[in-house]
């Protein structure tokens, strides 16, 4: 006969004093682990709804400008500095950090339209409604000296937006035309115009850096190329185009913020129809900008929200408001993509969290694998029915709800309208226009 | 669609809990080589690496020249390690596996960094070892969740790209998880019988004499003739017993120790007991019905050691004692409860009574989740199934009935026997179910697909009761003797032929149940206990985050903590517990079917004349009539597909007409 039972020492499971660790053990065999998938849903929805608990993404709010925020400009090199520009003509830089103002220069009589950094970091750019474009020190001025921009540009028209070259000594501005500038000279090295209109924004291509776009207010989108004279192509929306901002990671897309509530996300090598069409603002949209991972961006509206949209995605995925929060105008990413910025009417810039539930700080080895563990337990399950409605429940003000209802009852009325011509009118006389291509009139090469 | 057919989907085993973020790092470093080439294609490249010649850097010349003398460039030098390779036996024994062990085994490509360096080392000595370490197939199996025979269901190519993504990591997990098995440090036991020695013939006494003294202390005998015939329960940890005797005797001790932690007689039959290892019970309901209201909260006995409960079936009513012996709830609900069983991922305790109702008690809170009228007279054969906490309910005309608490009617009704069934026990990987019955046969059915008899026999006098052990031996109790019959191992089915192990007792078996994680067979009869030691039982290795008999007070709560938060709602229980993952086939059509009458028109298709298909409308529901809107409202709340969990699944389609009607019901409300 031969026989072992199972006999367990038990010093090879209980701590030895009580400065040791607790021995775990595991076996990972399946039957040990009964229920897996119920477990995990559960999990799962646990998770979920930890998220919604902890989504609080407001954090500061950096108030000191005396009139609404106009523009936002990010620091090339340092991640706690923003610029921004008021409807007043001033200029504040901010401390995040400190969440301070550090700086204030009276840049201009009248609005600031544009500001923009130097790749560098040591100098940044201002335009204003006093047809000027002004050079300023990022550094303040030593003791005793008084506030004076490097250089100064008097122009004949006014200049409605600024932009720099990602890695030149040269910028671009917009008003009645484009004008590229040598950081050197008092005169445009070049202007170009396709129409007759004035166009409000102007971009430099971050990876393909002779490119340009820029958008007008008679509804088209230009792209230039720097190293030729004339432009390369437009395209014809049905409204007009607020901004655009190209893809940090992708050189050939873009998107463009619309006065019809929508985003159009562009494929710059086809622009007869938009790559996606980004639709949740209830009102127009007037500022977008990039994450630095190019995979999500954030957008400003009238309707007081700012919206988070993947770039593949129509919906957007995260809304922020605040009751006091006004028509927001500018909104920017910042380079560590982990919060976003935001100015708006009422004088503030606020600083929001990029996801809104994230712990801030350091986190220890234990907590990054529990938030990678629920992260990939949301994701897998994130399609049942009841974990879905608690991800994708956000509350929304009043107003902004209302018109999330009239504006569905009023695309409902279309499209069956849209159904009713076509099943009342002679087979083939009445085609279907897809969303993607309603809203382009044409493309101009 | 088969399991986790949902794009992008990866299965985290529910053992790591922390393992993800490590699995990942290593995930994308492997990613970076290049997927293994085929048997063949090695020399080609090897050729091709040898055309393009690496440019040589200085230090590497200086090692090979010192270290491998004259040994040529890198290329050739690469060239004689393939030549040397041949010669190891490594093929030879794996010629015939799946791809799944094959894999890992193939030689990397001799361009890969991490398989190059260690093999030039200083003193020019191979890698006698190179690539991963191999892995049995069979281990690997045992891991997987997907089951790879079934096709990939036709789909875009980008939902296709992400469904084999899964798979592969899915693979991946699986043989990473295989290869963790040689970290686990114990090996269970075994009996076996010099040759031609027939192991039943073996007397507990000789395998006493022949262990060590650690495990000759797991057999003991408690003499209790006064209050026969006993019940007994042992905790899922494996540490303590509880036992009930008929006269009213109720005791729990930590077996191991023989240290007895509370002994009472509740002056009434009992006709069961179950340890419930929940501390907070909070029947609200049953509170105010409590004879004996118990509000000492500031007691500190409360606080001393609320390890466990214990739930016994009485006579009357069930009651509910925490490990002190104080009488904490007596559940009025539960009458006459023939017997007991607690589901501890649920926090469910079902209870089979005379009355012929099956009720399922929340331990957690108290309430009543379902009252199921069994419908089949006094019920007194119940056991749960470990695998998808179906309660399998034997009745006397032979059928065994499964039932869920989501369900009204059986989840399916198995004839098993002619004549009642006696006994039924299902083993832990949830595959096989053993019944007795009164025509003296003991048959084994195969609870996959279409519930089929495996194996019968017939027995002289019949089992009165049977477990299962956790690697699958089957204990059964005929009259005074117990006899155990073992299987070729944990995943196969016990071979009736030849009894494993007998033993004979002092009295009449009336309770039997397998000590998780301890070689031991409890066994409750007309004169006491009887602890008997059956070699090979048990699992040796135990999940230290799932049931742990070492763990300490610290460790408990936290579990605790835990597994209260986790807590399985009811009505996920069906047959198949991995349905939650798979693509609710049928009521994505119905909402797909819903969506387009919502609509009325969906696009239209682009060859043809566009003809619109005249749907019918739905109108609103008239609320504050007595028609329409209150019939969906019933329905629907009995209807599982009303429940917000249970809408991306199915459960197994028991009655397809209403349940669709009802489901349709739901989509439409849903959609209003």
């Amino acid at each position: 006969m031969k026989v072992k039972m199972l006999s367990r020492n038990p010093d090879n499971y209980v701590r030895e004093t009580k400065l040791d660790l607790q021995r775990v053990p595991r076996n990972y065999d399946p039957t040990l682990h009964p229920f897996e998938v119920p477990r995990e849903y559960i999990r799962a929805l646990n998770a979920t709804k930890l998220e919604r608990v902890f989504a609080k993404p407001f954090l500061a709010s950096l108030d000191g400008h005396r009139d609404g925020v106009n523009c936002l400009a990010k620091h090339p090199k340092s991640l706690a500095t923003v610029l921004s520009g008021a409807c007043d003509g001033e200029v504040r830089i901010w401390n995040l950090t400190k969440r301070k103002c550090i700086r204030t220069i009276q840049a201009h009589e009248g609005f600031v339209r544009g500001i923009c950094t130097r790749f560098c970091g040591t100098s940044f750019f201002t335009v204003g409604d006093d047809k000027t474009v002004k050079q300023w020190k990022m550094d303040g001025p030593g003791y005793g000296e008084e506030e004076e921009p490097l250089h100064t540009i008097l122009g004949k028209t006014v200049y409605t937006g600024i932009d720099h070259h990602w890695k030149e000594a040269v910028f671009a501005t917009c008003g009645q035309q484009v004008d590229i500038w040598d950081e050197q000279r008092t005169s445009p090295i070049c202007s170009m115009t396709w129409g007759f209109d004035s166009i409000s924004s102007v971009k430099f291509n971050p990876i393909e850096t002779f490119l340009l776009g820029s958008c007008a207010s008679d509804r088209n989108i230009v792209l230039y190329d720097m190293r030729q004279a004339t432009p390369l192509k437009k395209v014809i929306l049905d409204m007009r185009t607020n901004t655009i901002c190209w893809n940090p990671m992708e050189a050939f897309i873009f998107t463009a913020a619309n006065e019809d509530y929508n985003l159009y996300t562009f494929d710059m090598r086809a622009l007869d129809t938009p790559v996606m069409v980004h639709m949740d603002h209830v009102s127009a949209v007037l500022d977008v900008d990039y994450s630095p991972t190019g995979k999500e961006f954030v957008s400003a509206s009238f309707d007081k929200s700012i919206r988070i949209f993947p770039v593949d995605k129509s919906r957007s995925r995260e809304v922020y408001h605040t009751k006091r929060m006004q028509h927001v105008i500018c909104v920017k990413w910042t380079s560590d993509s982990k919060y976003i910025m935001c100015g708006s009417d009422e004088m503030n810039i606020r600083l929001w969290k990029a996801n809104a539930s994230e712990k801030l700080g350091v986190l220890t080895s234990r907590e990054k694998a529990a938030k990678d563990y629920n992260q990939k337990l949301k994701e897998k399950f994130q399609h049942h029915p009841h974990i879905k409605r608690i991800a994708r429940h956000r509350h929304l003000p009043k107003s902004i709800y209302s018109q999330i209802q009239e504006q569905r009852i009023m695309k409902e009325a279309r499209r069956r309208k849209e159904v009713n011509r076509l099943k009342h009118s002679k087979p083939g006389s009445v085609s279907v226009v897809s969303e993607k291509k309603k809203h382009i009139v044409a493309v101009v090469k | 669609m088969r399991a986790g057919g949902l794009p992008g989907f990866y299965k985290p085993s529910v053992g790591q809990l922390r393992g993800v973020c490590t699995w990942i790092v290593v995930r994308v470093g492997e990613m970076e080589t290049a997927p293994k080439p085929g048997r063949d294609v090695p020399p080609k490249k090897d050729r091709l690496q040898a055309k393009k010649k690496k440019p040589r850097r200085y230090w590497e010349e200086e090692t090979t020249l010192t270290a491998v003398g004259a040994s040529p460039g890198p290329p050739r030098n690469k060239k004689r390690n393939r030549e040397l390779r041949p010669q190891r036996p490594k093929n030879t024994n794996i010629a015939k596996k799946s791809r799944i062990s094959r894999k890992p085994q193939l030689p990397k490509k001799p361009r890969e960094r991490g398989n190059t360096e260690p093999q030039r080392s200083v003193s020019g000595a191979q890698d006698p070892f190179p690539g991963p370490a191999p892995v049995p197939v069979e281990v690997a199996r045992k891991f997987r969740r997907i089951d790879k025979s079934k096709k990939l269901p036709h789909s875009k190519s980008k939902t296709r790209n992400r469904l084999e993504v899964a798979e592969a990591e899915e693979e991946e997990i699986s043989i990473k998880a295989a290869r963790s098995e040689l970290l686990l440090a114990e090996e269970p036991g075994f009996l076996e019988g010099e040759d031609g020695e027939d192991t039943a013939k073996i007397r507990q006494a000789d395998i006493v004499e022949a262990v060590d003294i650690a495990s000759a202390a797991k057999h003991f005998d408690l003499n209790l003739r006064q209050f026969g015939p006993y019940r007994l329960n042992y905790s899922p940890t494996g540490r303590h017993l509880a036992f009930g005797g008929r006269r009213g005797h109720v005791a729990t001790l930590d077996w191991v120790t023989k240290r007895l932690m509370c002994e009472i007689n509740v002056m009434e039959a009992v006709r069961d007991i179950r340890s419930v290892w929940v501390r907070h019970p909070l029947p609200e309901n049953d509170r105010a019905l409590t004879p004996f209201p118990l509000n000492n909260f500031s007691s500190p006995s409360r606080f001393l050691h609320s390890e466990a409960l214990l739930a016994v079936a009485q006579n009357r009513w069930l009651h509910i004692y925490d490990n002190q012996g104080i009488e904490l709830h007596c559940i009025r609900r539960c009458d006459r409860v023939t017997r007991l069983e607690f589901l501890p991922f649920h926090f469910l305790l079902a209870t089979a009574a005379e009355t012929g109702f099956l009720t399922y008690l929340d331990v957690s809170v108290g309430k009543i989740v379902a009252a199921l009228n069994a419908r089949a007279g006094r019920l007194d054969v119940m056991t749960k199934n470990p695998y998808n906490a179906v309660i399998h309910l034997g009745h006397s005309n032979g059928t065994v009935s499964l039932w869920s608490p989501a369900m009204k009617e059986p989840l399916a009704k198995i004839l098993c026997h002619r004549g009642g069934v006696r006994a039924v026990a299902v083993d832990s990987t949830g595959t096989y179910m053993a019944t007795s019955g009164l025509d003296h046969q003991l048959k084994i059915f195969d609870l996959r697909g279409m519930f089929q008899p495996l194996s019968a026999r017939t027995l002289p006098q019949g089992a009165g009761h049977l477990a299962f052990s956790q690697r699958g031996l089957l204990a059964a109790g005929i009259s005074d003797v117990v006899n155990i019959w073992a299987g070729q191992g944990k995943a196969s089915p016990p071979s009736l032929e030849q009894p494993y192990l007998t033993h004979r007792l002092s009295g009449h078996v009336h309770g039997l149940h397998f000590c998780p994680f301890e070689d031991v067979l409890g066994v409750g009869h007309n004169g006491g206990i009887t602890s008997m030691l059956v070699p090979g039982a048990a699992e040796p290795n135990f999940d230290g985050l799932e049931s742990n008999p070492y763990r300490s007070q610290k460790q408990r709560q936290e579990w605790e903590v835990k597994a209260l938060l986790e807590k399985v709602p009811a009505e996920l229980i069906c047959l198949d517990p991995r349905a939650l993952a798979e693509v609710d086939v049928i009521s994505l059509e119905q909402e797909k079917k819903e969506r387009i009458e919502r609509l009325v028109w969906s696009r239209p298709q682009c060859s043809g004349p566009t003809t619109l298909p005249m749907l019918p409308v739905p109108c609103p529901p008239k609320y504050g009539t007595a028609d329409g809107g209150c019939h969906i409202s019933r329905t629907l709340r009995i209807s599982p597909l009303s429940n917000p969990h249970l809408r991306a699944t199915t459960l197994r389609p028991k009655l397809p007409s209403s349940r669709s009607q009802s489901g349709r019901a739901a989509a439409r409300q849903q959609a209003w």
